[in-house]
């Protein structure tokens, strides 16, 4: 409905730099921040006119008619009770105000929430954990998390619908540049869809207080390219990489409690309350996107995750040196 | 008309007040049934929370003034704001509303006390005991597990977070018991509201000569009867979830999470405008006072105050557009909530109508009342757009919905009650407030008001969430977060002018004689501060400003009524 608009004016915007931090609901980057921006605008116009029209009578009321040392203060003004025609005109008038804004509203509600999905979705879904996010493409048997890889959609053809749930208490999904929020919700699955035009990573925070560790929970959406999606559908789909030069690593990690949590597909770590780690090193942050992932940060996470990130779920495992290590190398080996 | 007394003739106070021992006076204070000596109490009581609360919303500023500052930990901070909105809206808000009602009430339409004394003064110790119960958790919310301290599930404590998988300890125990009690108080002081106004108006006081304060404060007496009620439910049904196997709302067992939005916003809506009405209610006696005329369109007042009692009983999942509410349902609140603004708006212009053609004396209830003005039109204007659905998709639970309610509850209720207080404070204590220190307290305290509050409906623009205790540099929130957190300092110092200036001025304020404001209403008829009986004879009126009919027996209102 707004696909139109939304390609004149994404000519003019400036292409994604890699991430881009600032996430302005006034810039958004797909159909539904897009529309979403048309309501605000409309509606930040008429109530930016009504603000100046009544601010300026509140004034200028005021500052006419202060009482000024000249006044003789024994004389009342005149005593004026009222008019019903005044009454009526701004009765009338904020009312038909009202009805243009409910139009407009209700035209972007249904063009966003009763679009239908194009014939070459992708389908997502998307569960809420305290405090991350599990991420499943079920045409495709991929899970990982806290980074939603989708194809960049120019046209608009391939737009990603999500299907939105959570495993313990309500999560809220918020993409600012691409779509307003729809909460995870534990017994009960939302929708929302995604079309982002241009390649980029969007980021956004869980925007329903979830307990302790709201503030740390990010998720990213990447859009890549066409070709880069398939790539990278291709790559997660294979199970963990085998490295021969980090079996000991392995053995180690499999001896921890780890594999309690941790899912590795094609190794005995089964677990299933963290997140999938079969490819691990393919994603761009850890601990739901707080940390960048790199050695450094990935030692201190296993190290004590406590410290990066108080009140998260993921315990200290008191491993002593040389444990650390090979359970740093052994992440390190899952590509 | 002679059966006014005013100007009153009456003995000289000192001698009908004989000195009585602390042990007495407190005994006095404690078992009393008087609506004034309550009415104080509720408002003492109300401040003292609110210097609470704006302690722990310092301390939240401060944490927020840089990225990845230090001052308090995730678990700390989320108590405070959930122990902040708690205390604001149940500690403060309510007991405002009960307090300006009891105390007001009664003089205003010329009786003695309110219908059922006994009931007030059970109101209000209940409220206190809920209060009370709920600062308790941070000693014993720990419970017998020892998890937990003061509750940290915010102040609309969401489902399942309240639920004992998630939160165990007491605290959820104590935010739920605390506020049903402090809720109890607030249903019988309604009870007790519309009792009174029906039933003890003096003669010739028909419900159409009613002062609109009392009018305002009767349609709120009667939302938080019907608001109420919902929240005790669903504070009662989540106390059967956590210790009586029930499951409401514990997803898990196949509970709804979605119901207790419900239950919560059915009251939860209602429940802004029973906190903005005594700010109504204020303002429409202040204005008029302070502008020299009566009150503009008073029927199309009484007429706007009572639409948005009933609009705003069906606008509740305005609060929940985003858990995926089907379009139909989004548009009917988007519908019914931008409804309320069209009888707000007629508040607007006829308050601003009845300054027009006056002479303004800029005092400082007036200052207070004119910053409300312009304030509550932001909040107004900013809470179309979040009725605009599409639009609130975006702003939903981020900086732009705090900045919105604190535009509406500071910016609006919290600038209507020191209006109020600087009205009626020579009134209950006899002495005049200092006009340059309350000058002080409306500049210091709406500067700082505005740096905060202003600068983080762009946070929210700029996609940072509510209830967040720290944030990543680079996100373009930090110049934001900080002048919001510089704005705290005038706000402190304006609140210390003001505290300051009730010591002051309660110790040796100069004497403010029975009627200083030259005003209209009965309360100004009797001695400030009132005698216990109130008025020696009830008086009889025949127009709703009676002390204009007094004061200009040439003109009086009543032939044109």
């Amino acid at each position: 409905m707004f696909a139109h608009a939304l390609n004149a004016y994404l000519q003019v915007q400036v292409p994604g730099v890699a991430e881009r931090r600032i996430t302005d609901i006034f810039k958004p980057m797909g159909t539904p921040g897009y529309a979403e921006r048309e309501a605000a605008l409309f509606t930040i116009g008429v109530t930016a006119v009504i603000f100046v029209v009544v601010a300026g009578l509140i004034v200028y009321t005021v500052w006419r008619f202060r009482r000024r040392p000249s006044d003789d203060s024994a004389q009342e003004p005149p005593q004026v009770y009222g008019s019903n025609q005044i009454e009526a005109a701004w009765t009338i008038i904020p009312i038909l105000i009202v009805f243009v804004l409910i139009g407009v509203s209700a035209r972007v509600i249904a063009g966003v929430e009763n679009a239908s999905p194009p014939p070459k979705a992708l389908k997502v879904r998307l569960i809420g954990h305290q405090w991350w996010w599990e991420v499943q493409y079920p045409d495709y048997g991929i899970v990982t998390a806290n980074e939603i890889h989708v194809p960049a959609t120019p046209d608009g053809q391939r737009a990603t619908y999500l299907e939105l749930t959570s495993v313990d208490v309500i999560h809220s999904f918020w993409i600012p540049e691409l779509a307003g929020k729809t909460d995870l919700i534990p017994n009960r699955v939302n929708y929302a869809w995604i079309d982002p035009r241009v390649p980029g990573v969007y980021v956004g925070n869980c925007a329903e207080y979830c307990g302790t560790q709201h503030a740390q929970m990010l998720l990213r959406v990447i859009a890549d390219t066409p070709e880069n999606f398939k790539t990278w559908t291709e790559q997660q789909q294979r199970p963990a990489e085998n490295d021969p030069q980090v079996s000991d690593a392995r053995n180690v990690f499999g001896s921890l409690a780890c594999v309690n949590c941790h899912d590795i597909r094609g190794t005995p770590s089964v677990g299933k309350f963290g997140p999938d780690l079969t490819h691990l090193m393919s994603r761009r942050t850890l601990a739901a996107g707080v940390l960048v992932n790199d050695t450094k940060n990935l030692r201190a996470w296993v190290d004590d995750p406590q410290k990066a990130k108080p009140g998260c779920l993921m315990p200290s495992m008191k491993l002593n040196d040389q444990q650390l290590e090979q359970v740093v190398s052994y992440l390190q080996s899952l590509k | 008309m002679a059966s006014i007394d005013y100007p009153l003739e009456h003995p000289k106070a000192e001698a009908l007040t004989p000195e009585f021992s602390f042990s007495e006076s407190l005994y006095k204070w404690v078992a009393t049934v008087d609506h004034k000596r309550l009415g104080l109490m509720y408002v003492v009581s109300a401040l003292v929370f609110l210097v609470i609360a704006g302690i722990m919303a310092s301390v939240i500023r401060m944490q927020l003034a840089f990225p990845l500052n230090h001052v308090v930990g995730p678990d700390t901070f989320n108590r405070l704001f959930t122990m902040h909105g708690t205390t604001m809206v149940f500690l403060v808000g309510m007991p405002m509303v009960a307090g300006f009602s009891v105390y007001l009430i009664p003089l205003m339409i010329g009786t003695r006390d309110m219908a059922f004394p006994r009931l007030n003064a059970f109101g209000f110790w209940i409220f206190l005991l809920g209060g009370c119960l709920l600062y308790f958790s941070y000693i014993g919310g720990g419970g017998l597990s020892g998890d937990g301290s003061a509750p940290d599930v915010g102040w609309f404590a969401y489902a399942p977070l309240t639920e004992k998988a998630f939160s165990r300890g007491a605290a959820t125990d104590y935010w739920a018991l605390g506020v049903l009690l402090s809720g109890v108080g607030s249903i019988v002081t309604a009870l007790n509201v519309i009792a009174t106004t029906f039933c003890m108006r003096c003669p010739g006081m028909t419900l159409s000569r009613m002062p609109m304060f009392v009018w305002v404060m009767l349609i709120d007496a009667w939302l938080v009867l019907v608001a109420l009620p919902p929240l005790s439910a669903a504070q009662i049904m989540l106390e059967l979830d956590r210790h009586l196997g029930a499951n409401f709302f514990d997803t898990q067992a196949g509970g709804s999470a979605v119901l207790w939005q419900h239950l919560f916003w059915i009251f939860g809506h209602p429940e802004v405008y029973i906190l903005i009405f005594p700010a109504f209610a204020i303002l429409s006696e202040v204005i008029p006072v302070f502008s020299r005329k009566p009150l503009f369109g008073r029927p199309a007042m009484v007429g706007a105050v009572t639409a948005i009692g009933f609009i705003s009983l069906g606008v509740w999942a305005h609060h929940m557009f985003a858990i995926g509410m089907t379009s139909w349902s989004n548009t009917f609140f988007a519908a019914s909530s931008m409804l309320v603004g069209v009888p707000t708006g007629i508040k607007i212009f006829n308050w601003t109508a009845t300054m027009y053609g006056g002479k303004l004396r800029m005092q400082t209830p007036l200052l207070f009342c004119i910053a409300f003005l312009l304030q509550f039109l932001v909040a107004g204007l900013t809470g179309i757009m979040l009725a605009v659905a599409p639009f609130d998709w975006q702003l939903h639970d981020s900086y732009f919905v705090v900045a919105h309610f604190h535009f509406t509850l500071v910016g609006g209720l919290v600038f209507g009650l020191f209006a109020g207080m600087y009205y009626w404070f020579p009134k209950v204590s006899g002495k005049m407030l200092d006009e340059k220190l309350g000058k002080w307290h409306f500049w210091l305290f709406c500067i700082g008001f505005n740096m905060t509050f202003l600068t983080l409906h762009f946070a929210g623009f700029l996609g940072m969430p509510r209830r967040i205790y720290t944030y990543y540099p680079g996100r373009g929130w930090d110049a934001i977060n900080l002048i919001a957190s510089l704005g705290v300092i005038p706000q402190a110092a304006g609140i210390l002018c003001f505290v300051w200036n009730i010591i002051r001025s309660s110790l040796r304020g100069i004497p403010a004689g029975d009627d200083p404001w030259d005003a209209w209403t009965l309360e100004w008829a009797t001695t400030s501060p009132p005698p216990e009986y109130n008025f020696e004879k009830l008086p009889v009126v025949r127009s709703s400003r009676p002390l204009w009919d007094l004061k200009h027996p040439q003109d009086p209102d009543w032939k044109y009524e």
